[in-house]
């Protein structure tokens, strides 16, 4: 009954969109209906061009993905075990954190040129901040006995590190790499609407600008998809890894 | 969330490293890892923010900038607490369209900008509804839960005093809701500046987003770092203007 009525209104504003369209016999170059839309991801995905792009996305996005967040890890394990050095850069930290990593790319283009080294470098500047701050976090809420324990077992540095903060901070890590996905996949495809011709983002663009409406909304509803299924497999991994995590999951989206 | 540090000796500190910082940028500038062209230094940078400055160009587009942002998040900031507060108080609302919203909130916002520039053409207006698309989506999200977890006291306190539905909503649902939608507002704010470079960039008809792309294609990197230093004030700015208000608003809650 519950998803009867969650599907209602968009089942009716699907059909009449459909209605609309087939009985007025509307021509347009800036929509489709519903019926080609499919259609058009149907060919897409058949002709591998949709693959393609996705798989270029991916890749720029996942390494960007994996340099922001080791990157950010060490950095906010470094904040949250020595406050010092984290209250001394906080200025420094605060002023760049509010730059848009949109606003970097035109440096990026400079430095790298178009391609996937710009998109990796975009991705990894906008991935590395909010992994920073939640990775301070998540050392700082490690349950002060465990510290305690490592202190009276007289554990060196690597020891404490590798075998007891990190282990005990891991499930909130794993929340902030959830949070890091979702980034990655949308500064990807940004960066490649904004100015890198390549992936999901310019096949959207193109479409867009050549006039072929059923194609463009098909890749908006793939890269809708896609970030939706990433989503729930990390929120199913976050189930199934860190059972206990389950109920506290949302608080860092 | 700015966090400023709270005495007068951290202070020292945090600016001491601020510059300690500054000079890195500059020895990492001349170094020449990255070819000063690419990279310049912070002198060349502040040279380029005073020479945009007196020629007036650099304000102008800071300016332009600043109203597409003001006019996009506004736009967002109306629609996400009217919407989020009839889904809150209305069970119909939440159980017919809210799973609708909750399918379309994951879509990347820029993504939608193809859709944008086919329907309302390379403008400005493109510009504002995308901001008001992207911008929306956290202060309905949180304007819901604010609407949604009233105090079961409060409502009870309604049902005594048999207020009208329009009453409910403003002389307790909303002030309740209050700290919910601030914070909506805040994470819709960083989205607005984002969309707005992004937009910028597309379009190109003025703004720090198409100055620094125009920037980029005469290789004026000194320009483009001029931009990025102003779009990360107006980050800051506007973020840390928004505590205060936040912090006003709420100053009957107890924190």
């Amino acid at each position: 009954m519950k998803s009867i009525r969650a599907f209602a209104i968009p089942v009716a504003l699907i059909v009449i969109w459909e209605a609309i369209f087939r009985f007025r016999d509307v021509q347009s170059d800036t929509l489709s209906t519903p019926s080609r839309i499919v259609v058009a991801l149907v060919q897409g995905l058949g002709d591998g061009s949709m693959l393609t792009a996705t798989g270029d996305t991916l890749a720029a996005g996942g390494l960007g993905l994996l340099l922001g967040s080791v990157l950010g890890v060490v950095v906010g394990t470094l904040f949250g075990l020595v406050p010092v050095v984290s209250r001394g850069l906080r200025l420094t930290f605060e002023l760049l954190r509010p730059i848009p990593a949109i606003a970097i790319v035109p440096v990026a283009i400079l430095i790298f040129g178009f391609g996937y080294a710009m998109e990796t470098a975009i991705v990894a500047f906008a991935c590395f901040f909010p992994v920073t701050i939640l990775a301070e976090a998540a050392i700082r809420q490690v349950p002060p006995r465990l510290s305690e324990v490592s202190r009276a077992l007289q554990m060196p540095l690597a020891a404490r590190l590798f075998k007891i903060l990190l282990p005990a901070a891991l499930p909130r890590l794993f929340v902030a790499l959830r949070l890091a996905v979702g980034i990655a996949l949308i500064v990807a495809v940004t960066v490649e609407i904004a100015a890198n011709p390549m992936g999901l983002g310019q096949r959207l663009m193109l479409a867009g600008s050549s006039l072929r409406p059923a194609d463009m909304f098909a890749t908006l509803i793939w890269v809708g998809l896609l970030g939706w299924v990433l989503n729930l497999g990390l929120v199913k991994a976050q189930h199934v890894l860190f059972p206990r995590m389950a109920g506290s999951s949302d608080a860092a989206t | 969330m700015t966090r400023i540090p709270s005495s007068g000796l951290w202070i020292l500190v945090n600016i001491a490293v601020l510059l300690a910082a500054i000079g890195g940028w500059a020895l990492f500038s001349r170094s020449g890892i990255v070819p000063p062209a690419f990279f310049p230094g912070p002198g060349k940078t502040w040279d380029a923010i005073i020479k945009g400055i007196e020629n007036g160009s650099l304000v102008a587009e800071t300016g332009e900038t600043l109203l597409k942002m003001a006019y996009g998040w506004v736009l967002a900031s109306l629609v996400g607490v009217a919407l989020g507060a009839v889904i809150g108080i209305s069970p119909w609302a939440r159980a017919y369209v809210a799973p609708m919203l909750e399918a379309i909130r994951p879509l990347p916002a820029s993504a939608v900008a193809p859709v944008a520039i086919v329907l309302l053409g390379l403008t400005d207006t493109m510009i504002v509804a995308l901001i008001a698309f992207g911008a929306v989506w956290p202060m309905l999200l949180t304007t819901v839960h604010g609407f949604a977890n009233v105090h079961v006291r409060l409502g009870e306190v309604n049902r005594a005093l048999g207020l009208s539905r329009l009453d409910y909503v403003r002389k307790i649902a909303l002030p309740s809701a209050m700290p919910d939608i601030l914070a909506g507002m805040r994470l819709g704010l960083t989205i607005a500046l984002i969309l707005t470079v992004v937009g910028e960039m597309i379009t190109v008809q003025g703004g720090l987003g198409s100055r620094i792309l125009l920037a980029s294609r005469r290789f004026g990197a000194a320009d483009i770092f001029a931009g990025v230093v102003l779009l990360g004030l107006i980050g800051f700015l506007t973020n840390a203007l928004l505590g205060l208000i936040e912090r006003r608003v709420l100053r009957w809650k107890k924190r």
